[in-house]
């Protein structure tokens, strides 16, 4: 019989009465001692059987159930004395200030309270919160003299920290404060903001202070023997034992002052007890010194029990390990180690149709893949294959109705992470490829939203359950359905470094392949389009890149863009660009431009982009497989490699670029010459020395890019005119890896360190180093690296450099930190919300906060990026005739 | 057949309610000024009917979530250089992340106020016409035309030497300071550029004299206050005025001021002076611009619901503890947050009712959410079907 779950309704929170304690519990505790000497709890003492079971094979005293069953029951213990509840405090301190000492009214006149209950009525009608209203009555009522119901004089009332109140000078005990509690009215006491149903002021002070289950604090055997009790009963032992003797003293009438301060010593455990880290409270510790987890500590913060294991639970079902790349898988899949594989079940239900199937795979057992793990019996009841002797018992028994937890195999759904999981990208459900060794498989192209890479990066997958679950994350968590990202309505998957470099290399203006190799590399990436026409060249044939890109295309796609290489000339020259960056491809063949990064790298892919939108995920995913497999085959087979003599740069450049140092610092030194005659020309709004800081930067930066440009220009040179080519470039022209300004640092200067944004300034009195004069403000000495990385950096700039690089390292670990608060405020700010049916988003109060999502109702994910609907690009594919400017299509990203 | 630009104008006139206005007016510039055919053009219109459709949200959809998640995911990429010259290299700006908390968390005052003031046509084109309205708004104190401080400790005086070259520029006179020096209750006397102040108590202390010469450095003399800095710039055709310092309200009263265009970054300031839409308006264009610099693509329609959350109740509420978090309805998802406690046992004494429907909730009771394909419920007629 399977247990129907209880539907729970709603939580109602309230305070417990004393007379609400004492029904709830089971047993008066009285005695601080635990055990006796045989190790058997002691009845009234804290571990009393009729709190409830911890310790496996025995029985509740109360209920009879056993560990599991029992939930625990409460004890109580009663107070010698009241005490202060110390959560309550500041609650308590507003309302005596706010009511009479006499009569316990609240000291204004009848005619304002009204007012004041009209006002909270009013607010909580139309869903506003009370709270201010109330602060604002208990601030009016402190004012008062006198009572206005009773005409007493009102003394002053202190508030002494933690839990003291002082009448002038006269000490307020718990119990007179009670007392005052307990005359206001109940009128009154709702007007204070009390749901009387469930609270009365006076609850906040305690009489009997309830002794939560023995489940609640399970004391844990010690490999020795020896028991080590929980936190909590140690603290409760503390309150007991001084409890007890507060009680005999009383009884045998002992001085006030004595009684005074065993009161006061209650007080501190049982505040202690809620909550250790009170201020002003020494805290109560343990006595290794460490400080008590009580009550407050144990919800509290990201340990506590709230964030720790109520918003956020540990699973089964799931594996951890590291991650390798496999370039020869789809998108979609996952590479699974076959240990993992035989760990991690998924449940099948056996059916007429699949028990052979599920008998034969009962059969090999949870060593042999594949096989089971388990056995599950229609009422729930799970054989471990691992344990059971003969499995052959089993198998006789399985029948339609019962449920086998089989191992996984390929094609299974499961859903894959990898922290930090920042969008809804990092958590993808793929399809299991089981596969030797001990990492998981993971193809390239999704690298990008895991944000992943292989320098020993974890990532966890977990096993789906249940049947609708899987079917959810089928159609909705597959890769190939993320491949647009919701954050611009681009796609986020796509290719990355030699995927770019590679298909960059497969469609450059003169790559050809002889049939053979052509042939090959169609074979290895899988491609079995029907071939195009080859070009014939002194009798051989030949096969384009382009020719090749095209066969993966779809038939009917046309699309112009420029390429990632484009220079923005002033001038296109469109097809007849010396770079080839014009990018053309009519009916799916690609007939100009090259591939890179804008073609289909992540982020930025507009072919990539058409194909996923107009052709569907079906497609993008079929795209993507083979374009990165046939793109890898071919950048294996050029071979890509870069060296330092990729930086290489003529002598003739070197000399310019040292002529342009020169001047730059000469320049320099003319303006820190022009700053001490006091010729400098102040900038407006800024001092002169800021002035002067500015322009040296100013200089030495334009400096920098000056030489940049020319090494890239010969760098260039290089590759265009003598026709080598140079990888490093091609890795940063087509976007693959590297940016020029990398190139420029290697082969011509790294230009100026800065840290906070400022030259560098900090160091010895006036200079940096104690290489340098004081008050040298020239260029070396402020941190300037005139060297190329090629040439290598001077003790002195490498020194600076480091300065540079740390400030660096650090930025990077402040802004985790810091951005990922900021993630978690925005999302527990905006996580209720949701669109409705009629379209409006609304949060669960049902407070509409838009209309229509984003104004016009869309959905980011699926706009073109961040339009509704390109109208240019539908009338051109439908009005062909007016495609006279084929020019390149625009998107402004949804402004 | 192509078809008369009135007869598509009609056509597309029709369309209004069924797609945004702001498609129907894009493909009406479109169509104008091509040839189409009636048959085109409905097809045309079938194509862009369907992209719409398929466009809309669906029900149930979390755009909370992935609004939160699109802010915060590119945030981690963001620098944290607290400087960094927009546009003008005179002014700091705060970018990148510490720009976006700052707008997310509603601050008072922002950490580098700054106002971009555009000037009505007859003055943006005029530089001196535009000196003028700058010279209106900058304030200038004292200590801005005062070149050097003197102490006579023997007379018990102290010598203001005032920057003539600094006071002409900004149309300042010496009667002009001795007025406002008034207000330091001391004997003045003056000549040329030349300001001496007698404190009128018997042998002043070298310390009080000076506090005394401290003060009168700064006393205000013109300008709005709060704008302490301003820059010229032409960029186009036309002077924009930027400020270091904002203070909306009283720059909108000065004349030349183009108040349609003016800006400040002080989002609640923007609030108080235009209202609570204004303010709407600002937090997303103050976020997506912050973004772009950054070279982050995010989607407009993701900040809009961030800051209509913010917005929602009239006020300008901080996301996180102190604004929006704190009136969520639900105790357990407002104690799993933060100050778990506190809102515990205030819900003890109010006997809050916890509805347990929001998101964080339900996993807490371990129940599906109701988001997405949470949202619908399968019920069955009991007897209906035998």
């Amino acid at each position: 019989m399977r247990i129907i779950p209880k539907k729970i309704e709603g939580v109602k929170f309230g305070l417990l009465s004393p007379d609400n304690i004492r029904k709830i519990s089971e047993v008066r505790v009285i005695t601080a001692d635990t055990y006796d000497e045989d190790g058997y709890p002691i009845e009234g003492g804290l571990m009393d059987p009729r709190l409830g079971v911890v310790d496996p094979g025995l029985k509740c005293k109360t209920c009879g159930g056993r560990v599991g069953e029992c939930p625990g029951h409460f004890g109580r213990i009663e107070l010698a004395r009241s005490v202060i509840h110390v959560g309550y405090v500041k609650q308590i301190n507003k309302i005596i200030r706010a009511c009479c000492r006499k009569c316990g009214r609240i000291l204004l006149p009848d005619v304002e309270i009204e007012e004041y209950r009209t006002q909270i009525k009013k607010a909580k009608r139309v869903g506003k919160s009370e709270l201010p209203i109330i602060e604002e009555l208990l601030k009016s009522a402190k004012t008062p003299k006198e009572c206005p119901h009773c005409g007493e004089e009102q003394a002053d009332i202190k508030f002494e920290k933690p839990t003291s109140f002082v009448e002038d000078r006269n000490r307020l005990s718990p119990t007179d404060v009670r007392e005052r509690l307990e005359r206001i009215k109940n009128e009154d006491a709702e007007v204070l903001g009390f749901d009387l149903e469930v609270a009365r002021p006076e609850w906040m002070v305690l009489t009997v202070l309830p002794v939560p289950p023995v489940t609640v604090r399970p004391s844990i055997t010690l490999e020795s023997g020896e028991r080590s009790e929980d936190d909590l009963t140690h603290k409760l032992v503390d309150i007991l034992r001084i409890n007890q003797r507060l009680l005999e003293n009383i009884e045998a009438g002992a001085p006030q002052l004595i009684i005074e301060d065993l009161w006061e010593l209650l007080q501190y455990h049982i505040t202690t007890y809620f909550n250790n880290e009170v201020a002003g409270v020494p805290p109560a510790r343990h006595r290794s010194g460490r400080p008590l987890k009580t009550l407050t500590q144990r919800l509290k913060g990201k340990e506590g029990r709230f964030r720790s294991n109520l918003s956020g639970k540990r699973v089964n079902f799931s594996a951890r390990t590291v991650v390798s790349p496999d370039p020869n898988m789809s998108i979609n899949e996952v590479g699974v180690p076959m240990l993992i594989a035989k760990e991690l079940t998924v449940p099948v239900r056996v059916t007429h149709n699949n028990i052979e199937y599920l008998k034969q795979i009962v059969k090999n057992g949870p060593d042999k893949y594949p096989g089971a793990n388990y056995v599950e019996r229609p009422d729930g009841n799970r054989v471990s294959l691992g344990k059971v002797k003969k499995i052959e018992e089993v198998l006789e028994r399985i029948e339609v109705g019962w449920k086998v937890h089989r191992h996984l195999i390929d094609g299974d759904v499961v859903m894959f992470n990898r922290q930090p999981s920042l969008h809804r990208m990092s958590i993808m459900a793929h399809e299991v490829k089981v596969m030797p060794y001990k990492t998981f498989r993971l193809n390239l192209c999704v690298c990008p939203p895991y944000n992943a890479d292989f320098d020993g990066d974890e990532m966890n997958l977990h096993a789906i359950q249940g049947e609708e679950a899987r079917a959810e994350a089928r159609v909705l968590m597959r890769v190939q359905e993320q491949i647009l990202s919701p954050r611009f309505g681009g796609p986020i998957i796509g290719g990355i470094h030699d995927h770019i470099s590679g298909a960059y290399l497969l469609t450059k203006k003169d790559t050809k392949f002889t049939e053979d190799e052509a042939f090959q590399i169609l074979f290895i990436s899988g491609i079995d389009e029907p071939l195009p026409e080859p070009i014939l060249e002194n009798g051989r044939r030949y096969y384009t890149g382009k020719q090749l890109f095209s066969l993966i295309l779809p038939k009917d796609l046309n699309l112009v863009y420029q390429a990632k290489i484009c220079k923005k000339h002033k001038v296109c020259k469109k097809e007849a660009c010396e770079s080839d960056a014009y990018v053309v491809i009519r009916n799916g063949q690609l007939l100009s431009g090259v591939m890179d990064e804008k073609s289909f790298g992540a982020f930025a892919g507009e072919l990539l982009d058409r194909i996923v939108k107009d052709y569907g995920t079906d497609e993008a995913r079929k795209f993507l497989d083979r374009a990165t497999k046939l793109v890898i085959e071919v950048i294996s087979r050029k071979g890509f490699s870069v060296g330092i003599d990729d930086e290489d740069i003529p002598k003739e450049a070197s000399e310019r670029i040292e002529e342009i140092m020169d001047r730059a610092e000469a320049k320099v030194q003319e303006l820190i010459t022009a700053y001490n005659e006091g010729i400098l020309e102040r900038l407006p709004g800024r001092t002169i020395e800021e002035t002067l800081e500015m322009r040296i930067m100013q200089t030495l930066s334009e400096a920098r890019d000056k030489t940049g440009t020319i090494a890239n220009e010969y760098l260039e040179q290089e590759s265009y005119i003598k026709g080598k080519d140079n990888n490093s470039r091609i890795m940063a022209v087509s976007g693959a890896r590297g940016s020029l300004l990398n190139l420029t640092q290697m082969s011509a200067c790294v230009g100026q360190q800065a840290v906070r944004g400022e030259r560098i300034m900090r160091g010895y009195s006036e200079r940096t180093l104690p290489h340098f004069k004081r008050g040298d403000r020239g260029s070396k000495a402020k941190g300037f690296v005139k060297a190329c990385y090629k040439k290598g950096l001077d003790p002195l700039e490498y020194f600076f450099h480091a300065m540079g690089g740390r400030e660096g390292l650090v930025d990077t670990a402040v802004r985790t930190s810091q951005s990922g608060y900021m993630q978690r405020r925005l999302i527990n700010a905006l996580q209720d919300l949701k669109v409705e049916y009629d379209g409006t988003v609304r949060d669960t109060r049902g407070v509409i906060v838009e209309f229509k999502h984003g104004e016009d109702g869309a959905d980011p994910a699926r706009t073109d990026w961040g339009r509704i609907v390109n109208t240019r690009k539908i009338i051109k594919s439908i009005v062909h005739e007016s495609i006279k400017d084929e020019s390149i299509q625009d998107r402004d990203g949804g402004r | 057949m192509a078809l008369t630009k009135e007869s598509i104008k009609k056509t597309l006139e029709t369309l209004k309610g069924d797609i945004p206005d702001v498609i129907i007016s894009d493909l009406e510039k479109e169509l104008l000024n091509i040839k189409v055919s009636k048959k085109e053009l409905d097809k045309i219109i079938d194509e862009i009917k369907r992209r719409y459709e398929y466009c809309i949200v669906e029900p149930g959809e979390a755009v909370g979530v992935v609004a939160a998640q699109s802010m915060g995911e590119p945030s981690t990429q963001m620098t944290m250089r607290t400087f960094h010259y927009a546009g003008v290299a005179e002014l700091n700006v705060t970018l990148g992340l510490p720009r976006i908390i700052e707008i997310v968390d509603a601050r008072k005052i922002p950490s580098t106020p700054t106002m971009t003031i555009y000037l009505v046509e007859e003055y943006a084109k005029d530089r001196e016409k535009a000196k003028e309205v700058a010279k209106i708004i900058e304030t200038v104190t004292t200590g801005d035309v005062i070149k050097k401080t003197e102490i006579d400790r023997i007379e018990s005086k102290i010598t203001l030497i005032l920057d003539k070259d600094e006071m002409s520029r900004r149309g300042i006179t010496t009667e002009r300071v001795v007025e406002k020096l008034g207000s330091l209750k001391v004997e003045i006397t003056w000549d040329e550029d030349r300001v001496h102040l007698n404190p009128k108590t018997e042998a002043p202390s070298l310390k009080e004299m000076r506090r005394l010469s401290n003060k009168a450095k700064e006393i205000y003399l013109r300008g709005i206050k709060g704008v302490k800095r301003v820059v010229m710039r032409k960029e186009g055709d036309e002077y924009i005025i930027y400020t270091e310092g904002s203070s909306l309200k009283d720059v909108l009263k000065i004349p030349g001021v183009d108040i349609t265009k003016t800006k400040t970054n002080d989002i609640l300031e923007i609030e108080k002076v235009l209202g609570i839409e204004a303010a709407r308006n600002a937090i997303i264009n103050e976020t997506l611009d912050t973004l772009d610099e950054q070279g982050l693509r995010v989607d407009v329609r993701h900040l809009m619901l961030i800051a209509d959350m913010m917005t929602v109740d009239g006020t300008v509420k901080a996301i996180g503890r102190h604004g929006v978090s704190r009136e969520k309805a639900s105790v357990l998802a407002r104690a799993a947050f933060e100050i778990t406690v506190d809102h515990l046992l205030k819900a003890g004494l109010k006997g809050e009712i916890e509805e347990l429907s929001g998101i964080v909730e339900n996993v807490i009771v371990g129940r599906p959410v109701r988001l997405g394909t949470g949202m619908v419920d399968i019920t069955m007629k009991r007897n209906g079907y035998k």
